[in-house]
């Protein structure tokens, strides 16, 4: 009853400033997530056709 | 690899420029909701987060149709590159739709309709991943590929119009909704020019990694390409 008082009569808005953080924290960490793994993807399959462009050019 | 183009460049420093500004804009230029507090705030994203992986299987299923029409694999690099970035998105928007929630619904998570789509429309392109990387013949994988995202593109407007066909506690801020939705507010003009910027902000977003990522696929072609070459 009490807390259905207060939500009736406060004046300020309710802090839920923690929920909007871990919003952010999910917004930008899966972002930069996919962001490095598309670093991290790109990096390896560059390797990879460096090394298939020796093997292939010692093979001629 | 090739070099990156130019204009990809000029889009990335856009993008991560237009980023800093809808950020600044969300904690600093638009109001504080009276009701829910600024756990409001996480909407401006969250709906931008939700249109580009909307228009990410969108793009995938046209992609789908160029690719059946053509056979040209390019069209079958783009739906792909579309998909992921849509599943990366969606994951976004359903985790923070989740934490807002939380103070709004009093619950992190409820099978109203609008949920209840939006995960079936997950679950359906991460399957199609499985479905792909399950097919080892790349003409048969695109093929295959590009009947599933033309299907799996029919959940992209049950998703959206179910707040507005179905009776759902999902607010739908844009073209009203049902009365009984939990969490409406209107939005002052300051909360509107953010929430638009955020959506302009997030496709930009979404054209640079969607070019990053099919060039990413381009090389990843080149790359299996060669190993059967030296394997031969």
């Amino acid at each position: 009853m009490q807390t259905v008082m207060n939500l009736l009569l406060q004046e300020s808005p309710p802090n839920t400033d923690a929920y909007m953080v871990a919003g952010y924290i999910v917004i930008f960490g899966v972002m930069l997530i996919y962001l490095v793994s598309l670093v991290i993807r790109q990096r390896s399959l560059s390797k990879d056709l460096e090394l298939l462009e020796d093997l292939e050019s010692g093979k001629k | 690899m090739e070099t990156k183009p130019r204009l990809l460049t000029i889009i990335d420093t856009i993008a991560v420029i237009l980023m800093i500004i809808a950020t600044g804009m969300v904690f600093f230029y638009a109001p504080t909701e009276a009701v829910m507090g600024n756990a409001q705030k996480v909407f401006y994203f969250h709906v931008a987060t939700a249109w580009v992986g909307m228009l990410s299987f969108i793009v995938a299923a046209i992609a789908g149709i160029a690719y059946l029409r053509s056979s040209d694999r390019k069209w079958d690099r783009l739906g792909l590159a579309s998909v992921e970035i849509g599943i990366a998105f969606i994951f976004i928007a359903t985790v923070t739709g989740s934490i807002w929630a939380k103070p709004i619904w009093n619950t992190w998570w409820t099978w109203d309709p609008r949920l209840t789509t939006v995960t079936i429309m997950e679950l359906i392109y991460l399957a199609y991943m499985m479905l792909r990387s399950g097919i080892e013949d790349p003409d048969r994988r695109a093929r295959f590929g590009a009947v599933y995202a033309i299907i799996g593109a029919i959940s992209v407007p049950l998703t959206f119009f179910s707040a507005r066909l179905y009776r759902t506690i999902h607010p739908v801020v844009i073209g009203s909704g049902d009365p009984s939705a939990q969490g409406t507010f209107d939005m002052t003009p300051r909360m509107l020019q953010t929430f638009m910027f955020s959506l302009v902000t997030f496709s930009v977003i979404f054209v640079s990694l969607l070019w990053h990522r099919v060039r990413l696929g381009k090389l990843a072609e080149k790359v299996e390409q060669l190993k059967l070459k030296v394997m031969a």
